[in-house]
């Protein structure tokens, strides 16, 4: 196609949009209620992954040693536990170690009450496994519970699934929530481009005697649907870029002392800003072509 | 040239528009379409550019059988077919000029060639110095002649015209004959159905009359045939 024939389309689009400005608002104001929702979605749903990956990372296998097990058999563990698959490492936490960490933990109050303890301590001792991959932490962790002179296993189960339910909840609210507003949308831009198609069917008639092709004709009402979609882009995507900048300048910090970093700035805003303007023209081109192919039949 | 092998056209609601039309239209000929209201002759003209398709038998243009063109082939047969009707169809926002260019427009020409070629057919249809109005600023007769002017811009071998006189008073019924005439005479094949006795039976030229979808008479020089 030749470059002027672009240049025409692209007006014929622009010229639809005003043409038809109320029902163009309404389309592009669908589009960016939806992609703003996209938009928090996808920045809470990523940030949420990254928490757990790291937090996955953490996750270790406490094998508590019985009380009553021998110097003998606890070296008999010991070995058992060196046959594991996928331990990356094995570290000997004993009972008045593992005291001190407990203590160190606490508030001052408490503090003193522990410290009576030292002489009855009432821990174990423990052997602290990491496995090679955070995934297989609970592989690791069954594996170690069959071995014999053991009290019990502990590792980070509930904190990772926890997490896991919760993004996955998420998710499942994002994507129902996002199909609904997508179809939204893309049901006034159908619209929006029928009005015009209807107001210019004695044009795409003529065009049609004339010897137009349809892919001639379709191009200004496929712009028309781009524009509108990826228009609807356009206050998304600034919300998205300012309001995670705002987020992250005044809580990053904050978080990071309990733990939970947020994903930087960049690329995380641009990576969201490609995806919010390509389901922007998606949903516009979409809506354009499912009510263009009617109208094409002469 | 048009070559209709019998044909028959049923359309989706049942009507029987058309059958058994046996035709051979030569290159440079004059046809008039003649019958009374609902004989069948718009749809005859519809299934030579391909508005309509028919139900049974061929149709051969330029050496192309309709009934097995492929869609997407169907504009390329339209830029070989100008089409006139009765109530002109100009766009109303659009200038003469513009009116007439964007049949060209449309097979993306270019803008020079463009220019040239309308102002010479603006020419040929006497428009020239109207070439800035707007249709509303024109009468039927130079409205009708704008639809011819855009008809024949990108150099068809056909004109076809469904009852192009239909909406004019006589007089400038008398000056679209001239110009389709005219058109005739430069080599184009024209094929013109009407309604209009006066010119059928003054300007002689072949007449195929078409009575209940059945072609009745083909006669050179014929007449008009029917009384009023
Ligand atoms: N699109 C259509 N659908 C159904 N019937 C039609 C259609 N067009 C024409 N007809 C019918 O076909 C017959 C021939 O119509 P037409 O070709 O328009 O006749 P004419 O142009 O000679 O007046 C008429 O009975 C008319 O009602
Ligand atoms: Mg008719």
């Amino acid at each position: 196609m030749k470059g002027r024939t672009l240049v025409r389309h692209g007006k014929e689009g622009m010229k639809n949009l005003g043409r038809n400005g109320w029902m163009s608002f309404a389309s592009i104001s669908a589009v960016t209620i939806m992609l703003m929702v996209v938009g928090v979605f996808l920045i809470l749903i990523l940030n949420m992954n990254h928490f757990m990956s790291t937090v996955e990372e953490d996750v270790e296998v406490r094998v508590y040693v019985d009380l009553t097990a021998s110097e003998e058999e606890q070296k008999e563990l010991e070995e058992g536990l060196n046959q594991i698959d996928h331990v990356e490492s094995i570290t000997y936490l004993g009972k008045d170690e593992g005291l001190d960490e407990l203590i160190e933990s606490l508030g001052e109050e408490d503090r003193a009450a522990f410290e009576s303890l030292r002489d009855e301590n009432p821990l174990n001792d423990a052997f602290i496994l990491q496995a090679d991959e955070p995934q297989l932490t609970e592989e690791v962790a069954s594996q170690a519970d069959k071995l014999p002179h053991i009290d019990r296993v502990d590792y980070g189960e509930q904190v990772v699934e926890q997490l896991f339910n919760v993004t996955n909840v998420l998710r499942t609210i994002g994507i129902v929530l996002v199909l609904g507003l997508m179809f939204t949308a893309m049901f006034l831009i159908s619209n929006t481009i029928k009005l015009t198609i209807v107001a210019r069917q004695k044009e795409i008639q003529i065009m049609k005697l004339v010897g137009a092709t349809n892919g001639f004709i379709r191009w200004p009402f496929f712009l028309e649907g781009l524009l509108l979609g990826v228009l609807g882009a356009i206050v998304p995507v600034a919300a998205v870029m300012a309001g995670y900048h705002y987020l992250y300048d005044n809580f990053a910090e904050r978080l990071r002392l309990n733990f939970a970093e947020l994903l930087p700035v960049y690329p995380l805003t641009l990576q969201v800003t490609l995806v919010l303007l390509g389901i922007g023209a998606l949903v516009g081109v979409w809506g354009s072509l499912t009510s263009v192919r009617k109208f094409l039949k002469v | 040239m048009i070559e209709m092998i019998d044909v028959s056209k049923t359309y989706s609601n049942g009507v029987n528009a058309l059958n058994d039309i046996d035709i051979l239209i030569e290159k440079g000929e004059f046809v008039y379409v003649v019958g009374p209201s609902g004989a069948g002759k718009s749809t005859f003209i519809k299934m030579i550019y391909r508005e309509e398709k028919p139900s049974q038998g061929s149709i051969i243009i330029n050496g192309a059988d309709l009934t097995t063109l492929k869609e997407k082939h169907v504009p390329y047969l339209r830029r070989k077919i100008g089409v006139v009707f009765q109530d002109f169809k100009l766009l109303p926002k659009l200038s003469v000029f513009e009116n007439v260019a964007f049949a060209l427009e449309v097979i993306e020409e270019q803008r020079d060639v463009l220019r040239k070629r309308v102002m010479e057919v603006l020419d040929i249809v006497k428009l020239k110095n109207k070439a800035r109005f707007l249709p509303d600023e024109l009468s039927g007769g130079e409205q009708q002649r704008v639809s011819i002017a855009r008809a024949i811009v990108n150099n068809p071998r056909v004109v076809i015209a469904d009852e192009p006189t239909g909406n004019l008073d006589p007089d400038t019924s008398w000056e679209i004959m001239d110009i389709l005439e005219d058109i005739n005479r430069r080599g184009t094949t024209v094929l013109m159905a009407t309604h209009n006795r006066e010119i059928v039976n003054t300007i002689k030229k072949r007449v195929i009359a078409i009575e209940s979808g059945r072609i009745v008479r083909d006669e050179m020089r014929g007449d008009y045939g029917y009384e009023r």
